[in-house]
């Protein structure tokens, strides 16, 4: 494992320095929010494509969904068609949302909601939202980088075992005060590269060595294999799988840190162009599930070298144990860096995008509107290294479960958002505090579902009319959220119109 | 907005629709029906929504 450790070690160091060295890249003034928080919206096509890719496709992907597999079967492969639909999803909607932001300055969602209703506390809502969804969605980055680095047999409960995990999120603390957006930007190049060929030589070297798909799908269970036939009466695991699907994929981009993604393109031009090829890494990450049914064939669970893995990970170590079972240590080295880093560029880019929430939103809004640029932008480089050592903290009192329900949870709250975001570019017809009313009524019913499944799954079974419909809660109140919106908006309107605040105009939109 | 944006509705229901694809077979090159099927819609979805950018441009 020596030699593994070694490459693992000198690529993340590499890394973690041109975070630094990003800073002085296409030099622009740091001391301003939309220098440090969104790399001055300058990045191109390419830059892009790594930067949203290097973001949504997280350590997540590689770790959690591909254990789902291993663990669950099919029901993992929600993720590609998730990925599919989020794309037209991007092309129709964000080019909007930039074009609205570049020309009002707006850095982050909630500021366009205020800008459209001139609603502080509906924007409060919309971007605390954001930042609670992403504390658990950092943290399971962290969780990511903590199963490659015990795969590489660095494991325990004590402050040595940790000890790798602190200082590379440090450091990550550090560059991200430092360079800002630049940071992720560059890094995420890199990222996807190693990436890239780790997955490419895992799926074509893996099945050789299990005697090809038919032999590796052959060893699945039957019963896991394909979805099983919804019971008389109900939609069963088929509405459970597509409406997770599609909520999933209405939440994707109203992420903070996505968001954050799509503002810093040099053009709507750019978003556009993107929602064409970032499709290609949805094909990745099919294939990364994959490798948790080759996990299952190859038959890591049962061999005694990685019981201690999956004793402290659960199914997380599927992946990592597939790849040092079949890999040569060197490759593993490359293949676990590549995670690794997979962890540190999504992690920068939510800490970023919260502390511009946070700035903006919280600190500007209700605690020093006077702030000046700089001071702006320093509230925004304090709070990111807030939002990396609080998940730090969090990942050391959190039990490892399945991390991907972490996410999932993140998803039912982050959908609450779609009236207040994406009605409000096509449309003046809702008022703000409708709005407001909806997103609580939506937020409230999601945590009370959640709950009721013992924040365990997120799939509740609704009965309609005698008829079972298990549906992802995100959409099943999201419903409920749209209707209160929609019914409540005419009644304020009619009371107290909130149209004269509207700083846009239709020409901003087009 | 165009008409060429109703192409965008195919990705939806080719992947949410279940029953399409919720078979075994035919498999190809090993691949079970429910796993190729899934995988061949990325890139003819990207196609679409190349074709959608193609004509609005």
């Amino acid at each position: 494992m020596d030699i593994a450790i070694g490459i693992f070690t000198v690529l993340l160091v590499l890394v973690l320095g041109l975070g630094f060295a990003a800073g002085r890249w296409r030099g622009g003034d740091l001391t301003r929010l939309d220098e440090w928080g969104l790399g001055g919206r300058q990045f191109g096509v390419i830059v892009s494509w790594f930067l949203i890719g290097g973001d949504i496709y997280t350590a997540y992907t590689f770790i959690a969904v591909p254990a789902l597999m291993f663990g669950a079967g099919a029901l993992a492969f929600f993720a590609v068609p998730y990925t599919i639909v989020a794309y037209p999803i991007l092309y129709v909607i964000f080019p909007k949302l930039w074009r609205v932001s570049a020309r009002h300055g707006f850095v982050t969602g909630p500021e366009f909601v205020r800008g459209r209703y001139g609603n502080r506390l509906l924007a409060l809502a919309v971007g605390v939202t954001g930042i609670v969804a992403t504390m658990p969605y950092i943290a399971l980055q962290l969780v990511g980088m903590q199963t490659v680095i015990g795969g590489l047999g660095i494991t325990g409960a004590g402050f040595g075992a940790h000890l790798p995990l602190i200082i590379a999120f440090l450091v990550l603390a550090a560059f991200t005060f430092t360079s800002g957006l630049r940071a992720p930007a560059m890094i995420a190049v890199v990222k996807d590269l190693l990436i890239y060929l780790t997955i490419i030589v895992a799926i074509i070297v893996i099945p050789t060595e299990l005697g090809g798909f038919g032999a590796i799908f052959a060893k699945i269970a039957p019963a896991k294999l394909l979805l099983p036939k919804p019971p008389a009466g109900s939609g069963g695991l088929y509405s459970g799988y597509a409406t997770l699907a599609l909520g999933s994929a209405m939440a994707l981009f109203l992420y903070p840190h996505a968001t954050t993604g799509v503002l810093s393109a040099r053009s709507s031009e750019v978003v556009r162009r993107n929602a064409v090829i970032l499709p290609a890494y949805s094909l990745m990450l099919g294939l990364v599930t994959l490798l948790g049914a080759m996990a299952v064939a190859a038959g890591v669970s049962t061999m005694p070298q990685f019981a201690a893995g999956f004793k402290e990970f659960g199914t997380n170590f599927a992946v990592p144990a597939l790849l040092i079972h079949t890999l040569p240590p060197w490759f593993v080295g490359i293949a676990f860096a590549a995670i690794a880093i997979g962890a540190l560029v999504p992690a920068a880019i939510m800490a970023i995008a919260s502390a511009n929430i946070f700035t903006r939103d919280i600190w500007r809004q209700f605690i020093n509107p006077r702030v000046t640029a700089g001071q702006e932008s320093m509230v925004a480089r304090l709070f990111s290294i807030v939002m990396i050592i609080g998940a730090l903290a969090f990942i050391f009192a959190l039990p490892l479960k399945y991390a991907i329900q972490l996410q999932l949870l993140g998803g039912i709250w982050m959908i609450q958002i779609f009236p207040a975001i994406v009605f409000s570019l096509f449309t003046r017809f809702y008022n703000g505090w409708a709005l407001l009313v909806g997103w609580a009524c939506g937020i409230g019913l999601a945590t009370h579902y959640a709950l009721l499944n013992h924040l365990a799954g997120s799939i509740y079974p609704f009965h309609i009319a005698g008829y079972t419909f298990p549906c992802y809660i995100a959409i099943a109140t999201f419903i409920v959220n749209v209707v209160v919106s929609t019914a409540l908006s005419p009644i304020f309107h009619a009371f107290a119109s909130d149209r004269i605040h509207d700083v846009t105009t239709e020409a901003d939109y087009g | 907005m165009s008409a060429w944006r109703f192409l965008l509705l195919i990705p939806f229901i080719g992947t949410l629709w279940v029953p399409f694809y919720n078979h075994a077979l035919p498999a190809v090159f090993g691949f079970p029906f429910f796993y190729w099927y899934q995988l061949v819609a990325v890139p003819l979805s990207a196609v679409i929504i190349f074709i959608v950018y193609k004509a609005e441009s």
